[in-house]
C-alpha cells in the first residue's frame, strides 16, 4: 500500500514514543496537527493491511524469565512443508525462515527454561525424523534495533 | 520478579491496544484496576526494561526494506567483542549477536542486515568485511517466510 506523509510521520512516532496519556490518540493528533478521528482511521487501516503487526508492548523475553535460541535444521526440499508444520505448531516458535544453505530452515524458539528448549527440539527431531537440528543460543547481545526511519522514504 | 498484576497487563497488552479514545481505561477496567494505576505500572515496566519498547511493531518488508540477509561471521574469540562493536555501528545492521557454535556450524557472530535489494546487502557485507578484516562469512537471504508472529507470554 502507499503511505503518505501523515502515515509515515505517525508510524515514526508510534514505533518508539506511543503516548502514555489518558487519550493517547488525541495526543498523537495534536503532535501531528490533525484530528483524533483521523489518527484512529489511519491506525485501523494500517493494522488491517498489516503494516502494523501489533500496537502495544514489545517485551524483553529474558527479563520476563524466558530463554531463547536460534535453531537451524537441514530439511530435504520435499519435506519442507511437513517440517514447517511441525516446527510452527509450537507457540514459542515466533519466526521461521527458509534460507539458501544446507541448514535451510531457521527458527527462533522461546521457552520458560533450557529444559523446555531441549524437550521441544527433541520432539521436532522425533516427529520429523530429521536429526540435523542445531541450537545456537545467544552468548552476547550487541545490538537490537527494530524501528525503521520512514521519514525519508 | 514479575507480579501477577504485571502478567495480567502483559496478557492484555499483547492482544493489542484498542482503537478507542481511552484505550488504557478500557484495559484497566478489564483487569480491575484504575487507569492511573495501569499507566503508572506500564511506565514502571518500561523503566525496568520488561517492556523494551512501547508502541507499534511494523512489518518493514512493506516499507521498502525488501531484502533481509542474515550474515554469519567466523570470528576468533579474542576479536568477537571488537567485531560486535564495529558491526553494531553500521546503521544497516538491525541485530548483532554472538551465538554458541554447534557441530558443523562454526559461525559465531550473527548480523541481520536490511536493504532495499540483495545487492545492497552484499555491499554492506563487503563493507563490514573490509572494516573488520574478517573474510570468512556467509550471506544468507531468506527465501521464504514460514512464520512471523509476536510471542504470547504467560498464556499457560
Amino acid at each position: 500500500m502507499v503511505l503518505d506523509n501523515l502515515d509515515r510521520n505517525l508510524l515514526n512516532i508510534i514505533q518508539s514514543d506511543f503516548p502514555l496519556t489518558t487519550e493517547p490518540y488525541k495526543t498523537l493528533a495534536e503532535a501531528l496537527g490533525t484530528s483524533e478521528d483521523e489518527v484512529l482511521d489511519r491506525l485501523s487501516r494500517l493494522i488491517e493491511d498489516m503494516t502494523i503487526r501489533r500496537l502495544g508492548g514489545i517485551f524483553d523475553s529474558r527479563k520476563l524469565g524466558y530463554t531463547g535460541t536460534l535453531c537451524a535444521m537441514k530439511v530435504p526440499p520435499d519435506e519442507v512443508e511437513f517440517a514447517a508444520g511441525v516446527v510452527n505448531s509450537y507457540p514459542g516458535v515466533t519466526h521461521n525462515y527458509l534460507r539458501d544453505h544446507d541448514y535451510n530452515m531457521w527458527f527462533t524458539l522461546l521457552a520458560r527454561d533450557k529444559g523446555e528448549i531441549s524437550r521441544i527440539t527433541g520432539e521436532i527431531r522425533k516427529k520429523t525424523g530429521i536429526d540435523d537440528i542445531i541450537s545456537l543460543p545467544a552468548v552476547k547481545l550487541f545490538k537490537i534495533r527494530v524501528n525503521f526511519d520512514l521519514t525519508e522514504g | 520478579m514479575i507480579t501477577e498484576l504485571e502478567k495480567k497487563i502483559i496478557r492484555a497488552l499483547q492482544e493489542g491496544l484498542p482503537l478507542v479514545s481511552k484505550p488504557y481505561g478500557v484495559i484497566a477496567e478489564r483487569i480491575g484496576i484504575t487507569e492511573e494505576k495501569l499507566i503508572n505500572t506500564i511506565k514502571d515496566m518500561r523503566t525496568r526494561g520488561l517492556i523494551r519498547r512501547f508502541g507499534a511493531a511494523v512489518r518493514h518488508q512493506d516499507l521498502g526494506f525488501t531484502a533481509n540477509a542474515m550474515i554469519a561471521w567466523k570470528v576468533p574469540a579474542s576479536f568477537v567483542d571488537r567485531a560486535g562493536e564495529l558491526f553494531s555501528g553500521n546503521p544497516a545492521v538491525s541485530h548483532c549477536y554472538e551465538r554458541s557454535t554447534s557441530g558443523d556450524w562454526q559461525y559465531n557472530l550473527f548480523t541481520m542486515v536490511h536493504g532495499k535489494s540483495p545487492l545492497e546487502c552484499h555491499e554492506v557485507a563487503g563493507e563490514m568485511s573490509r572494516i573488520s578484516g574478517l573474510s570468512d562469512y556467509l550471506v544468507l537471504f531468506s527465501t521464504g517466510e514460514l512464520k512471523k508472529e509476536s510471542m504470547k507470554y504467560f498464556l499457560e
